[in-house]
Formats: structure tokens, C-alpha cells, sequence
């Protein structure tokens, strides 16, 4: 009386979950472009010593303020810098800002939301009332607090960032695992004799990572542009080390003389990062959930 | 009911495009409904028992869905031809509908009230005055008790069974020539489906109108229907009187269907008779007879290759199949060493 | 007659609803007494909102009982720490309404099912733990090759037998059934009941049918509990609770199923009841259906009926037409 004769394709067995998911991130053309972009940009950060032409203090200024060139791809600054050489550099501050503060961001909040919608009661209360007061500030106006008690510096920008985009992440999570947590499927879970610990890890977790991972890449792009932000203030990374915020800084006072390269080339070079991020991010999302996964595997998503 | 025709439908298919290819949820069904006539339509989800009515005024998403074939309204509107504004004055003006879930097809932010009295103003022009005391008719006719102070609630103020009767009176409010009911009662208790059945057939009666009777519960059928549509992956596969679909049903999958429910006051405890297998995909219909790879009659050499066609087998009963199951046999089918003791009768309780 | 598998005494859950002030308890289930025998099938049938899900849950404290004792093969379920609760669950299963709800979408079916024999490490190696679920899924009439895939990929009575074989998993004594029919397609209901009344004859399970489909309760059950409002009205043997029912509920329920044949359905009286399940946060003094019995008279107010002996034997009935058998409500 077996009625499985619909599912009569061969399985794969469950170990090879993680293939599944990456050929079908894969299949998401745009998610794959995403990752080669974010490839190469990490890539040119890490290799920047060796990729670029010039060094980033390596100033001349004999040669300022010239536009594009064949030895000055993306021309050069005011004090004539080679600008190219100077986003290459950045991308090592801005990927390791958004990197290191959104990961903080991430691990903390999530952890506190999960503690917090799991547990419920008093914990869930004192913990979101603590969130809601971090969150009440300016973004902008709670990290110059956080840099000017501890003083300026890529450190502590990445800090004042993380613990800015904690509640961000505390309340994503807490309100999926508020619904996951009513679940029939963690009853029946619990039904088996499954403790707190692996229904977290086993259910809740997966089960939370879709909006987790959407607020991750659109962190990831507001970390960048929150140090874009701060070093332009001039409160986030010191010169001479080149930021991408900064030397769009910089660039302000010599759009007027014409010299839209100082600007553009920076601006770009966020624009294209928070860009690929959303991409992959999105793409990581429908690759993780099964259901998706097999709707991209039949035809091949765009 | 009378012989006037106010519903006659012809080779309505309805088709939706997806991933997997087109799929083919309606295939070709025709019937009339007559005035004061209760039509039941059964079948199981995905059968098209729904959607083959819901797309007769567009009530689908098109695209990706498609509707093709006739449906006139009082032997002259053609629906299916009209636009999205000519419908709009078809839906809720002269065919009703209820759905299943009273809780969902209400709007809960407006006062039920404000829900029943849109319609009429719409469709009927009524002042606010006028339709508020239709409105208070309505809901009296339906059942709830002191209708006008009620008119002011919001819907989760009303029990489940007092909200489909208010969906019911939203229903009718415009005096529709159909009423259509898709799984109007699966939500609700047995004793409130009980009370609602017997509520849209007094209505009926007063009122004249038809009811399309949407459902997968053979009971309920068996309560209600003058006539019954079975379908199954998107066709009718009978068609019949109630009394004669019960009394000697025809087609494998109406015998299966009914050998396989348990009956109340059965003796023996054996296992019921199930159909094996599960419904086909609408993506992915058999070649031939979409009852095929269940049945277990397909006793003709058409049945793997052809589509067999609805025929006529007694008055006015219909069956798409190329094997006839003898009598005997649909009858032991259905008793399937049943042995049913008949209910203690309520009657002498002294309780009507 | 030896001691019973399941014995519950007077179990009660009650819930809090809202803050402060408009605080309230709904009393979901108010003083349940059953009786379930190794290897039986006890049905719990009842209108939404009667307590009778939430019986279940109780009982595999699921959901915390407020009051009652749980008594099962000689343990005190109550009297369970949160660890030997855990290692308690094995014995005990449950099988969802909701195939669709039960499953976890983002885990492979094998692996719903294989979570069991983890938690109660009852298998040997990754073989032996892939063979344990391959032998489940074929147990409950699916292809054991079907393990990697998701439950997106099953249809609802699919879903149904990978819920079963889950509670199969750490091979149970007993199963909390919770309308596990009730979402089905018609001509599935019928694969589902007789792959549970199979189970059944094989394995010696014991099982609380809950369910609102008197037929389908009556087809797989040896006994019937009959529920309103938190409360066991009436229970009695499948067969003599359909010939021969007591409680004047009992009788309304059984006469609002429609019979499937226009012939009988349409002759047949109905029992009608008016109004509506009044609200468990503030439910009727003395018998609970006494604002919808058609029979009710002045006694019914007055006093709580009790559970007692009516016709036939193990039949009871908490109606004060057979006796005024009660607690007098305080005034």
C-alpha cells in the first residue's frame, strides 16, 4: 500500500546538504556574480601591496589632480596620490569594518534575541528594554559617543558599529524565534524528549536564519557607509590611511574645481560592494531554504 | 425548484501556468442550475471543485491563470467573456458567495456592519438609512440574535458559527440568483455545520435561490444536494441525482471514495476500504482515464490511453468511465462486510 | 483487571489571559478522569475549544497541568524532573493534525525522524542509525530512499506517515493521536486510519485518539470519551456509547453527523442546538451544557453532576437526569 511512487528520483544522502546549497546559490546568477565581485574586491584588499601601482601615502605633488590616465587609472588626489592605489587600500578598512562589526553585531544580538524570545518572561523584558534604550540613538550620534570616550580609531569603529547594529539584530531574531518557537514542529520536538539545547540549535536556529541573513548583508553595507560616515566627521579612521568615507571626504572640497574622479571612484567602489552584498545575501537566503532550493534547481533562477 | 435555467455552464477548462508547465485544473465541465436547485460539486483538494466556480467571475488570479469556455447568467449575461468591471457588478450583486474560513474572509478592522451594508449600497444604491435596515433584516433572518445592536460589533467579537452566518447574510445580502458555498461548513463544528445546512436551506426556500454547494464531505452531500457533480483531477467524473449517486453509485472512484469512509454504528472493526495512491499532479495528468493508476476496475484496454468520455448511463446520471461496475459489485464495494446498526431513535427522547 | 497503562486523575490546565486587571483563567480543562489499558485505543472526541488537544498535551505535560495526577505504567508523569522527563518521552509519542506544521521545513524527513534516535542514542553508527530510519519509513508504507528529501516534497498524507514514523522512532508504549486525520484528503483519511490500526495489531501501541469525526473515532477505538467544555461528559464502549448514549450532548453530536445516504440523512431527526460552546473563562454553574440542553431542568443549575454509572456496564455519564450525583454549587 506504499503510495511513494511520485518520489521515485534517487536521493542524495544528507551529508551532501552543503553542495546543495552552494550549486544552488550558484544556479542564482546574480548571487553568483555577487560572490565573484565580492571575491575579487576581498582579493584586491588582501593583495593590495603587491595589485597596486602606488603606495597609498605615496604622495607627489607635481602630478595632483589629474584626471584618468593610462598611469593614473582613477587619477589623482590633491596631493597627488593615485587614487586607485587608495581605493584598493581602503577596501582593507571598509571590508574589515563592515567584517568585524557586523560579525560582532551578529553574534551578540543573536545571541541575546534567542536567549530573549526563547526564554520570554522577565529575561525577555529587561533584555529587549536595554536593546530599545541602545536603539532609541541616532546611529550616528551613539558611535561619536562610543570613539570620543575611547578615542579615535579603527578599533574603535568597529566597536562603536557593532554595538550600535546590536539591537538591530537582537530584535530580527527574537521575533522569528517568537513564531518558530510556537511551531508544531519544536512541540513535536520536545514531544521526542529534545532538550532546550539542540530544539535551539536543531529548529530554532535554522529556522531563524533567513531574516538573520537578510539584515547581515544589509548590515554589512550600513557598517560601510556608518565608517564612510564617521571618517568623513573625521572621527573614524586617521589619515593618511586611506578609508573609503574618507577620501570621499576629502574629494568634497575639489568637486567644485572639477575633479569628479576624487569622488566617483570611492563612491563606486561602496556602491558596488553594498551592491554584491545584498546579491549574495539574498541568494544565500533562498539557497538555504529547501523548499526555494528546489524551485531554483527545476528551472534555473535568473 | 423550477425548470429555469439561471446558471448554464459550457466546457469551462481553467488552466494556470508554472514552473513545472501548464497545469490543467479544470478540464472541460459542463452543468445547468436551475432555479431553487442545490448542486453539490465534490471532490478533494485539487480536484477543481473550487476553482472551476471561483473562475466563472474571475474570483482567480489571471494571469497566470486562464479561463476558457461559457458560463451564462440568466440565459443572457456570458461571464466569462466580461470584464473585470462588468463582473464586479455580477459578484456579490447576483452571485453570492461564502468561503470557508469566517474568520479570514471577514475584514476584521471594519464593524460588520459597515461589511454587510457596502454591497447593498454598491450594487443596490441604497441609502445609508435604507441599507442599514436591511442589514438588521439580514442578520435576523440568518440568526443572530438582537441583529441591531449587534451591527456595530467587529467580527472577532462573534463566535465561529455567528461569523459564517454573517458571512452568509453578506452573501445574500443583494438578493443573488446563485449562492455559491465553498466549504462553507468545514470550519465549523458538526453541530454548527448542522445548524448552518439547515440555515441556507430555509433560505432557500424563502428565497428561491440556486446554491452551488462546494464540499468533500459525502455527508453533508447526502444532507443537502438535488444533484452532484463529483470530480476528480479536474473532469467530472459523475455526475447524478443525490439519491441515485448514493443509491448505486457508478464511477470506481464515487464507489471507492464511499466504500472507504467509516460509517457510525459499524460492528465490525476490519480495515477500511482505502483507494491506494494519491491524486495526480495537475502538472501531470495520466494519458488516459486520470482515475487510472488508483483504480481497481480499469478493467478496458482505452482506459491507460483514452480519456473516456462523460456518458450518459440513466436519466440523468453520468458517468466518464469505459468500465461499467456492475451493480453487485459497487454494492458489495460499499457494504464491505459493513454491518451498520441503525441509530437509537431520538424521537422517542421527546426532543425534535 | 491489572493495573492500567495511563491513569488520569482530575487533571485540570488553566490558563491566564491578559494583564493586571483584565486578568483572566480559562479553564481549557477542568477535572479530566481516563482510563487508558496497554495496547487499547481510547477516543476523545469533542467540539473545537472543548479542552480535548489540550488534554493530550497535558498528559505528555506537553503543556504544564495546573492540578490532576498523570499516572503512567506506575510513574508519576507530574512528579518528573525536567531530566527524567526528557528520558520519560520516549515511552510516550504524539502524532500531529498538521502534517504540514509538524515537519521541520528546513530538515530532511530522515533526519525529523532520526532526531529521535539521537536524543535517546538508540542507534549504532551512522549505518545502523540510516538503516533504523530507512526500516521506519517502509513500517509506515514509504520508500526508505525517500530520507534525504523535504517535507515541501510530500503531500499531506505523506507528511501524516513521516509524522508516525517519527513517533515510532524511540518505539513507544503509547501515542497521543491529535486529529491526525482531520487535515487529509478524504480518500487519504482512510490509507492513515488503517496504517494506524496496523500499528496498532503489530506493535501492542496503546492509543488517545483525539479527534472531532465520531466515525472515524468509533471505527478506530475501543472506548469513547466524550468532551464539552474542559469536561468528560460522557464515556462508554464504542459501540454502546452509538446505541445507547446517555448524556444529552452526546446525543446532539451524534445525531449532527450527516449519514452518507440522502435517504436515512434526510428522514432522520435532528437534535438542534441552540447557541453557541459558552466561553471557558467563564463557564455556566452546575452541569456546563445547561444553557444548550434540550432537556435541562431546575436541578441543573444547582448542582456540578459527576461522572456515574449509567445503562450498560462501564458506561458513564455526568448528567443529572440519571441521579443527582453532584457537587452543590455554592451560592
Amino acid at each position: 500500500m506504499s503510495d511513494d511512487e511520485e518520489l521515485q528520483a534517487p536521493d542524495e544522502p544528507a551529508e551532501a546538504r552543503w553542495k546543495e546549497t552552494l550549486s544552488a546559490l550558484f544556479a542564482n546568477r546574480l548571487a553568483a556574480a555577487g560572490v565573484v565581485v565580492l571575491t575579487l574586491l576581498i582579493l584586491s584588499a588582501l593583495l593590495a601591496d603587491v595589485v597596486a601601482p602606488y603606495a597609498f601615502t605615496d604622495d607627489d605633488l607635481t602630478r595632483r589632480l589629474q584626471p584618468p590616465s593610462g598611469a593614473h587609472w582613477f587619477g589623482t588626489d590633491e596631493l597627488g596620490r593615485d587614487v586607485f592605489s587608495r581605493v584598493l587600500f581602503g577596501a582593507r578598512v571598509s571590508l574589515q569594518v563592515g567584517a568585524v562589526a557586523v560579525g560582532f553585531s551578529l553574534v551578540l544580538g543573536t545571541l541575546i534575541g534567542l536567549v530573549s524570545g526563547y526564554r520570554g518572561g522577565w529575561t525577555d523584558i529587561v533584555l529587549m528594554r536595554a536593546m530599545d534604550v541602545l536603539f532609541s540613538f541616532p546611529v550616528v550620534l551613539l558611535a561619536i559617543a562610543i570613539v570620543a570616550v575611547l578615542s579615535p580609531s579603527l578599533t574603535n569603529t568597529m566597536i562603536a558599529i557593532g554595538v550600535v547594529f546590536t539591537p538591530i539584530f537582537a530584535r530580527v531574531v527574537r521575533g522569528s524565534v517568537l513564531s518558530v518557537r510556537e511551531e508544531v514542529f519544536v512541540r513535536a520536538s520536545r514531544s521526542l524528549g529534545a532538550s532546550d539545547w539542540r530544539i535551539i540549535s536543531r529548529h530554532v536556529l535554522p529556522n531563524v536564519a533567513a531574516p538573520v541573513i537578510v539584515q547581515t548583508s544589509l548590515s554589512l553595507a550600513f557598517a560601510i557607509l556608518t565608517e564612510a560616515a564617521l571618517s568623513y566627521l573625521g572621527i573614524g579612521v586617521q589619515p593618511p590611511r586611506p578609508a573609503w568615507g574618507l577620501m570621499l571626504l576629502d574629494a568634497q572640497g575639489f568637486i567644485a574645481t572639477g575633479a569628479w574622479w576624487m569622488s566617483i571612484f570611492p563612491g563606486l567602489a561602496i556602491f558596488i560592494t553594498v551592491a554584491s552584498l545584498n546579491l549574495v545575501g539574498d541568494g544565500l537566503r533562498d539557497a538555504l531554504d529547501p523548499k526555494q532550493r528546489s524551485i531554483i534547481q527545476s528551472r534555473g533562477v535568473t | 425548484m423550477s425548470d429555469e435555467v439561471v446558471l448554464s455552464v459550457r466546457d469551462l477548462e481553467v488552466s494556470f501556468g508554472t514552473k513545472r508547465g501548464r497545469a490543467e485544473v479544470v478540464r472541460g465541465i459542463d452543468y445547468d442550475l436551475r432555479r431553487g436547485e442545490t448542486l453539490a460539486i465534490v471532490g478533494e483538494s485539487g480536484s477543481g471543485k473550487s476553482v472551476s466556480t471561483l473562475a466563472l467571475t474571475k474570483l482567480i488570479p489571471i494571469p497566470p491563470g486562464r479561463v476558457t469556455g461559457t458560463a451564462h447568467l440568466g440565459g443572457e449575461l456570458e461571464l466569462i467573456a466580461m470584464t473585470e468591471q462588468e463582473l464586479s457588478r455580477v459578484r456579490g450583486q447576483r452571485i453570492g458567495f461564502v468561503f470557508q474560513d469566517p474568520m479570514t474572509s471577514l475584514n476584521p478592522v471594519h464593524t460588520i456592519g459597515r461589511q454587510l451594508t457596502e454591497g447593498m449600497r454598491h450594487h443596490l444604491g441604497l441609502s445609508e438609512r435604507d441599507a442599514r435596515d436591511r442589514a438588521v433584516d439580514l442578520l435576523e433572518k440568518v440568526g443572530i440574535p438582537s441583529p441591531e445592536q449587534r451591527l456595530d460589533d467587529f467580527p472577532h467579537q462573534f463566535s465561529g458559527g455567528m461569523r459564517q452566518r454573517v458571512v452568509i447574510a453578506i452573501g445574500l445580502s443583494c438578493d443573488p440568483e446563485v449562492l455559491v458555498a465553498d466549504e462553507a461548513t468545514t470550519a465549523l463544528d458538526v453541530t454548527t455545520q448542522a445548524q448552518i445546512t439547515d440555515l441556507v436551506a430555509e433560505l432557500q426556500e424563502e428565497l428561491g435561490m440556486a446554491v452551488i454547494w462546494i464540499t468533500h464531505d459525502l455527508g453533508v452531500v447526502a444532507g443537502i444536494a438535488d444533484r452532484v457533480l463529483v470530480m476528480y483531477a479536474g473532469e467530472v467524473v459523475e455526475a447524478a441525482s443525490a439519491e441515485a449517486l448514493f443509491a448505486r453509485p457508478r464511477h470506481p472512484y464515487t464507489i471507492g471514495l464511499q466504500a472507504s469512509l467509516p460509517v457510525l454504528g459499524d460492528v465490525e472493526r476490519h480495515d477500511l476500504a482505502a483507494i491506494p495512491g494519491l491524486p495526480p499532479a495537475p502538472t501531470a495528468l495520466p494519458q488516459g482515464c486520470g482515475f487510472y493508476p488508483r483504480c481497481s476496475y480499469r478493467d478496458d484496454e482505452r482506459c491507460a490511453t483514452e480519456r473516456p468520455p462523460l456518458t450518459q448511463v440513466a436519466e440523468g446520471h453520468w458517468v466518464r468511465s469505459f468500465y461499467e461496475v456492475p451493480a453487485e459489485e459497487a454494492a458489495r464495494a460499499a457494504a464491505a462486510n459493513r454491518i451498520v446498526i441503525e441509530p437509537p431513535d431520538a424521537r422517542d427522547e421527546g426532543v425534535a | 483487571m491489572s493495573a492500567p497503562l495511563l491513569q488520569v486523575e482530575d487533571l485540570s490546565v488553566h490558563f491566564t489571559v491578559g494583564r493586571g486587571r483584565a486578568k483572566q483563567t480559562v479553564r481549557a480543562v477542568d477535572g479530566v478522569d481516563l482510563t487508558l489499558g496497554a495496547g487499547e485505543t481510547l477516543g476523545l472526541v469533542g467540539e473545537s475549544g472543548c479542552g480535548k488537544t489540550t488534554t493530550g498535551l497535558a498528559i505528555l505535560r506537553l503543556v504544564e497541568p495546573t492540578a490532576g495526577r498523570v499516572t503512567f505504567d506506575g510513574t508519576d508523569v507530574r512528579g518528573l524532573s525536567t531530566r527524567d522527563l526528557r528520558r520519560w518521552r520516549r515511552r510516550a509519542a504524539m502524532i500531529f493534525q498538521d502534517p504540514y506544521a509538524s515537519l521541520d521545513p528546513r530538515l530532511p524527513v530522515g533526519e525529523s525522524i532520526g532526531e529521535a534516535l539521537d536524543i535517546h542514542d538508540l542507534h549504532q553508527g551512522t549505518q545502523a542509525r540510516r538503516a533504523r530510519i530507512g526500516e521506519l519509513l517502509e513500517r509506515c508504507g514509504l520508500h526508505p530512499r525517500v530520507a534525504g528529501r523535504y517535507p515541501h516534497e510530500f503531500s499531506g498524507g505523506q507528511r501524516q506517515r513521516i509524522g508516525i514514523a517519527r513517533a515510532l522512532a524511540c518505539e513507544p508504549d503509547f501515542i497521543v493521536c491529535d486529529e491526525p486525520i482531520a487535515a487529509l484528503d478524504v480518500s487519504i483519511q482512510a490509507q492513515v486510519m488503517n496504517l494506524l490500526g496496523e500499528l496498532q495489531s503489530d506493535l501492542g501501541l496503546a492509543y488517545l485518539f483525539i479527534a472531532h469525526d465520531l466515525a472515524a473515532v468509533q471505527h478506530i477505538c475501543d472506548r469513547i470519551a466524550v468532551m464539552y467544555l474542559g469536561r468528560v461528559v460522557e464515556e462508554a464502549e464504542r459501540l454502546e456509547l452509538y446505541r445507547s448514549a446517555q448524556h444529552p450532548y452526546t446525543r446532539a453530536l451524534l445525531s449532527a453527523i450527516p449519514i452518507p445516504d440522502p435517504v436515512r440523512e434526510r428522514k432522520r431527526e435532528r437534535i438542534r442546538l441552540v447557541g453557541d460552546v459558552p466561553s471557558p473563562i467563564d463557564p455556566p454553574s452546575g452541569c456546563r451544557f445547561r444553557t444548550r440542553c434540550p432537556e435541562v431542568f431546575d436541578a441543573c443549575e444547582r448542582i456540578d453532576p459527576a461522572l456515574q454509572a449509567v445503562a450498560g456496564p462501564d458506561h458513564t455519564a455526568a448528567c443529572l437526569l440519571h441521579g443527582e450525583v453532584g457537587t452543590e454549587v455554592a451560592h
